[in-house]
């Protein structure tokens, strides 16, 4: 299972995590309109990690059963973590300055969507889109 | 750093976003735009987003930014030549970019603008033309 990690660390970073995706989306087989959602869900969750987590990593793994194909995201951060998660799912809200679309955009974008988060100890949001 | 060429058109200026964009640059690009528009006398901007694989919510907020800006300022925005999968995936993602008019390509994006201004009385030739 081949497998990279990036950093998030500058808005530099998210475009590389978009460009990684991309690479593995292709790899996947994934259709245009499915790479276009992971990708973009990719950079949402890549912003978040950078804005809100304090910046963390990215792992992104092509994933390969007997039967299919897909990607898989993995973000980690350290930061302050989510109080609330039901909350921060919720399509406008948000902590900083943004749409609050990033966190429920990227569920919708997906196939599946985790996240695990501990206040004082910070985040992890996994999302997967499948060919 | 980069900059966004940005075209004047007769009336109109034109930007054709074709890079991957990142935040410095959409900055850069909202700042440039504003002070182009003010000191052309533009009354239309089109911005060319068909070289673009994805629009995010961070790109769809800038063209909103950009949009609402240009209005204060006397001139229409419309964005064209979005690509078929990157509308589906910001209908998906929630954002509808209701602010923001939007034509198929820079020849309809062009028209529109020439139709405000017509309606408007400011213009009655061309738009691709220079006033008198």
């Amino acid at each position: 299972m081949a497998g990279d990690v990036l950093p998030i660390k500058t808005s530099d970073d998210v475009v590389r995590v978009r460009q990684q995706t991309r690479v593995r989306a292709l790899e996947a087989g994934l259709s245009l309109v499915d790479q276009t959602k992971i990708i973009t869900a990719a950079s949402e969750l890549a912003r978040n990690t950078l804005d809100y987590g304090g910046g963390g990593e990215v792992r992104i793994e092509l994933l390969q059963n007997l039967s299919r194909r897909g990607v898989r995201l993995t973000f980690v951060d350290r930061g302050p973590g989510i109080p609330d998660i039901n909350q921060a799912l919720t399509d406008g809200w948000t902590s900083g300055g943004g749409l609050g679309l990033g966190l429920s955009g990227a569920k919708r974008l997906s196939n599946e969507f985790s996240i695990h988060s501990v206040v004082g100890e910070g985040t992890t949001v996994m999302i997967a889109r499948w060919k | 750093m980069d900059r966004i060429p940005i075209l004047k058109l007769g009336r109109a200026l034109l930007v054709t976003i074709q890079v991957d964009m990142h935040d410095r640059l959409a900055t850069a690009l909202e700042e440039d735009l504003s002070a182009k528009i003010v000191s052309s006398g533009a009354r239309g901007v089109v911005i060319d987003i068909s070289g673009l694989d994805l629009v995010d919510s961070f790109m769809g907020r800038m063209l909103d930014n950009i949009a609402a800006v240009s209005r204060m300022l006397d001139a229409e925005t419309v964005v064209v030549g979005m690509r078929p999968a990157v509308a589906i995936t910001l209908v998906e993602l929630g954002l509808e970019l209701s602010g923001v008019k939007t034509a198929l390509n820079v020849e309809r994006g062009m028209a529109l603008i020439q139709t405000r201004l017509i309606q408007t009385g400011l213009e009655d030739a061309d738009v691709g033309e220079d006033g008198p």
